[in-house]
């Protein structure tokens, strides 16, 4: 499909969203640097299109599994900027109450299993959740983001195997942005295309440019599609590009500025906004409105989060379990 | 009341479970056309077919992180692993992602998995196949630990876990699978966790007895009591949470304590429980807090070294016995 053939509302809607991803990323480094975020982040700029392309793809009632990279994620299947501010914030307003913070905001009735800080870690969980529809047979997806160096961890292989035994409803979404923490994507597997490992599991491994949204969406289309309908599994790579360190404050001595300044000239949410006037005629205010927009939903979060309350302390001995026997755990 | 296995009371718990609640299934290693390699499943997949009841592949981190994410989106999965020493090649999804995914959300996941796996020494079955490895998980905050020492405990205490909103242990130790036992009739049998059973009333000393440990210390009470030693037996049925009242109670009213557990004595669950009693009831004591437990190697093939290093009916009468006789 191309970019004239989509609605108007769709296109706005996924730059604003792609928009509000990088925005959000941008202010809460400037927030943790200014004093009001204590924890570290792993920021996802540069890699806006593979989540908001992804999970626009998605129904209200899928799910996703995110990674310690995951504020796209949440924001792209419907997380608020001002809960998510809250919780890197480490307040009680947070998603997760100040207790998980970046790596571990959930929103289950958004469809949200959870950020993850261990590489991998929510691949198994989504073939779980997909099993769990399988079995109820209800027409829903679940979809496991996961970065390239999670391609050699065990726990990508043996979901990928048990999804694709059981035909499970689920989408792989790999964004390759070409670096596994500190080391290229090349020292860490033998193979540059991790498409190709979907063969092993009998299901498709679709190759698409993870910073150019519609073709993201389209793909995640295809895939969700068919996992919906009984097709099983779709191992979908994202070819994308990390513009920041793994982690702020990296110093980032495993790559060129020579690199970065390329992948920077295909930044997706620069070259979406320039189609968006080039190739369909968007009026520029109408982006400057998006924009004004985003500024102020992050002007917003940033206020709530800072007028939220810090957790009590004792608040720490609260929800390990649903039920304490009487208070005969802690 | 029937008399019935403990492999039998488990098979009716998971069958009665299911049929009660559509969202209760069982996936794992064998469970479903070879019925279970301990034989426990026994004929649930032709009873309950083949969406609820799951053979997986050997894949033990797939097979707990699906659990978790099943649980998740509203079923409540039993998840087999077949042998407690193969834990550890799930330990990211068991110790990272289900123990903490309540806590990490804020209190929002609800995670009600029970994740049944067999421990102890069956004899010769060597380092990889034999160890007890509850106290390793009493050391991760968010997951419960279950081990049923009968047939009425293991039924009523598996029924409590599928029916809980947490993730459970459930340790079920392979030499009790054939032992016998009474077991309250009624789908509505549920042992509560955290409450300790005393087996049997004494006032000489208090033997507090894990697991398979359990009835090798009711043995060791009888021959003590023909030597007029009467003892106290506890089971506390639940490592987390630990009924830390019955276990205070009982070491108050006799002043001396063993604990028997066949995992191994360095930071086993007795390290824990003799914490407990030292930190809260040391006034109390008329001797030291006594462990008998495996040996801290790990487990032999041979019965001759098996024999040596694991922990049996006669330590535990001669330690309770060097107990009772010790003077301050």
């Amino acid at each position: 499909m191309k970019i004239e053939d989509y609605p108007k509302e769709q296109l706005l809607e996924l730059y604003r969203q792609m928009l509000t991803v990088r925005e959000f990323e941008l202010r809460a480094i400037a927030e943790r640097r200014a004093g009001l975020i204590p924890g570290f982040i792993h920021s996802c700029v540069g890699q806006e299109a593979t989540a908001v392309g992804a999970c626009a793809a998605l129904r209200p009632d899928d799910v996703i599994t995110s990674t310690h990279r995951g504020h796209g994620h949440l924001v792209a299947k419907g997380g608020l900027p001002k809960y998510m501010m809250a919780e890197l914030a480490a307040r009680t307003t947070g998603y997760c109450l100040g207790r998980g913070g970046s790596l571990h905001m959930a929103d289950f009735g958004l469809g949200i299993l959870g950020a993850n800080g261990i590489v991998g870690g929510g691949i198994p969980i989504a073939v779980g959740a997909a099993l769990a529809f399988q079995i109820r047979k209800e027409p829903r997806v679940a979809l496991a983001f996961f970065g390239d160096g999670a391609t050699n961890e065990g726990a990508f292989h043996e979901a990928l195997n048990l999804a694709g035994l059981w035909k499970l409803p689920v989408v792989f979404f790999c964004e390759n942005n070409l670096y596994g923490e500190g080391t290229p994507q090349a020292m860490q597997a033998p193979v540059a295309d991790l498409a190709l490992r979907a063969s092993s599991y009998a299901m498709p491994g679709v190759i698409v440019d993870g910073n150019d949204v519609l073709a993201v969406y389209a793909a995640t289309q295809a895939a969700a599609e068919r996992a919906r309908t009984g097709g099983g599994p779709t191992l979908v790579e994202g070819k994308t590009y990390r513009q920041r360190g793994h982690y702020e404050g990296d110093p980032m001595v495993y790559r060129t500025k020579a690199e970065m300044e390329a992948w920077k000239q295909r930044d997706p949410v620069v070259n979406f906004r320039g189609r968006l006037l080039a190739e369909v005629e968007v009026p520029e205010t109408d982006l400057a409105a998006i924009e004004q927009a985003v500024q102020t939903t992050l002007d917003q979060a940033v206020a709530f989060a800072a007028a939220s309350p810090k957790p009590a302390p004792e608040a720490a001995l609260a929800g390990v379990y649903g039920d304490t026997h009487g208070g005969l755990v802690f | 009341m029937r008399t019935i296995t403990y492999s039998q009371a488990i098979y009716e718990a998971m069958c009665e479970e299911m049929t009660r609640d559509p969202s209760v299934i069982l996936i794992g290693e064998d469970v479903g056309t070879f019925g279970g390699v301990w034989g426990v499943s026994g004929d649930m997949l032709k009873r309950f077919g083949p969406d609820r009841v799951r053979d997986t592949p050997i894949s033990e981190i797939a097979i707990v992180g699906a659990g978790l994410g099943a649980a998740l989106v509203g079923l409540r999965p039993i998840v087999e692993i077949m042998f407690g020493d193969f834990l550890p090649v799930a330990g990211d999804p068991l110790v990272n992602q289900v123990a903490k995914a309540r806590f990490m959300s804020g209190g929002k996941a609800n995670v009600p998995l029970t994740i049944r796996v067999t421990t102890g020494a069956p004899g010769s079955a060597a380092a990889q196949h034999s160890q007890s490895p509850e106290g390793w998980f009493m050391n991760v905050p968010g997951l419960k630990i279950a081990v049923p020492s009968t047939p009425a405990d293991a039924k009523g205490l598996l029924k409590t876990a599928i029916r809980g909103e947490d993730p459970v242990l459930f340790f079920e130790h392979k030499m009790l699978y054939a032992t016998q036992g009474e077991v309250p009739d009624g789908e509505d049998h549920l042992v509560p966790f955290g409450r300790a059973r005393v087996c049997r009333q004494g006032d000489a000393a208090t033997i507090i007895a894990i697991g398979g440990m359990a009835p090798k210390a009711l043995e060791a009470a009888r021959a003590l009591a023909a030597r007029g030693i009467e003892v106290e037996v506890i089971d506390p049925r639940s490592l987390v949470p630990l009924d830390r009242e019955a276990i205070l109670a009982s070491v108050r009213k006799t002043g001396r304590v063993v604990i028997a557990h066949e995992a191994h004595k360095r930071l086993g669950p007795g390290a824990e429980i003799a914490a407990l009693i030292a930190e809260e009831a040391i006034g109390w004591l008329d001797g030291p807090i006594v462990r008998v437990a495996a040996r801290n190697v790990p487990l032999p093939y041979s019965p001759e070294l098996e024999n040596f290093v694991l922990p049996g009916v006669d330590d535990i009468v001669e330690q309770t016995t060097k107990l009772v006789n010790y003077a301050l």
